[in-house]
């Protein structure tokens, strides 16, 4: 593009070095060490994840804020998805399930409540979960660990989660790849649907951004253009409440998230009990 | 035409796929309710598979968008 735009919703998702690290190949690979944007809104992340563990490890009878916090978050992956999804046979796989949907709830809430240090066109914080290499590692991380546990569990009568039982056999040549297709697109989607909701989000909130502030120039500069004033303040009543559906999207998506690993879990555990 | 203006209007073109997921949601969210106006007690214990169904809805109309986006920026 010859000139750059005055609006550009997408410059809040460039990764940029904040400190440079070492750089070296590694098997024809060039790494580079470097501390991004990305990556220190994940150490953050990390840092926060620690602390709160730490504040909440020590189970009391009587809960403090932090305690009653975490077994709020804790019931949502126990009682309302592992619980009534796999049973009883799902409660060891609890602890990832439940870090998984702390750590993108925490990359997702991150991402929207510290947005306000960006105002400034500071770039100091950054949605982790807007980027589709961070979702589709969570998605490949999970799909796979999953499907290898099937293996582990059922050996090689796993592969029969290809062919639906009581079909007939002439009609298995069309089935079985269907239902191959759909299974390995499970973490295509995963990490689509993540990324898409939080990028999408983002990029809306940006836009109404750069109304408030364009549109607020045009109207300072007098005359008849002062009623542009009327839309910028309506933009900006759009960002306040489009802050609070993304903070109901942030959540609602680390639930989906961890919901539909829940699922996919129930095939394996639950192999051959269900259909 | 020239390529840059057949790329937005084809990155346009591609976000109609959220039409089918819009519709999606509508039913979907539709149908909730007036099950859960018919029977309030049980529509608590259904709000998992209602978000599990958006979910699974809502990714019809993200892959429109991520073909947009791949029109716009990748192509």
């Amino acid at each position: 593009m010859a000139e750059q735009p005055a609006i550009d919703p997408m410059h809040q998702f460039m990764i940029h070095k904040i400190v440079q690290g070492p750089v070296f190949q590694l098997g024809g690979l060039t790494v580079d060490m470097s501390i991004t944007n990305s990556v220190a809104s994940m150490l953050a992340a990390a840092v926060m994840l620690v602390v709160f563990f730490a504040l909440t490890a020590r189970g009391e009878v009587v809960p403090n804020r932090a305690q009653a916090l975490v077994e709020a978050l804790y019931n949502i992956v126990d009682r309302v998805l592992v619980t009534p999804i796999i049973g009883h046979g799902g409660r060891a796989y609890i602890p990832y399930l439940f870090t998984l949907f702390m750590v993108i709830l925490t990359l997702n809430l991150m991402g929207v409540v510290l947005a306000v240090g960006n105002v400034a066109g500071l770039s100091l914080t950054f949605t982790v979960t807007s980027q589709l290499a961070i979702t589709a590692t969570l998605a490949v991380l999970t799909f796979f660990s999953v499907f290898i546990l099937g293996f582990i569990k059922h050996g090689p009568k796993f592969l029969t989660l290809f062919a639906p039982s009581g079909m007939p056999p002439a009609l298995l040549i069309f089935m079985v790849p269907i239902e191959m297709i759909s299974y390995f697109v499970r973490p295509l989607t995963l990490a689509m649907r993540l990324f898409g909701n939080m990028l999408g989000g983002h990029v809306v909130m940006s836009l109404f951004g750069s109304f408030v502030v364009a549109l607020g120039l045009v109207a300072l500069s007098g005359g008849v253009a002062t009623l542009a004033f009327l839309p910028s303040v309506l933009s900006f009543g759009m960002i306040v409440a489009l802050t609070g559906l993304e903070l109901v999207v942030a959540v609602l998506q680390a639930f989906v998230f961890t919901a539909l690993a829940t699922v996919y879990l129930n095939e394996v555990v639950n192999f051959g009990h269900g259909h | 035409m020239e390529a840059e203006a057949a790329k937005l209007i084809g990155a346009g073109l591609a976000t109609a796929g959220m039409i089918g997921a819009g519709i999606g949601l509508g039913v979907l969210f539709g149908n909730y309710l007036q099950a859960a106006i018919r029977n309030p007690a049980a529509a608590a214990s259904q709000q998992t598979m209602l978000f599990l169904g958006m979910a699974l809805t809502e990714t019809m109309g993200l892959f429109s968008f991520v073909v947009s986006l791949i029109i716009l920026f990748a192509a």
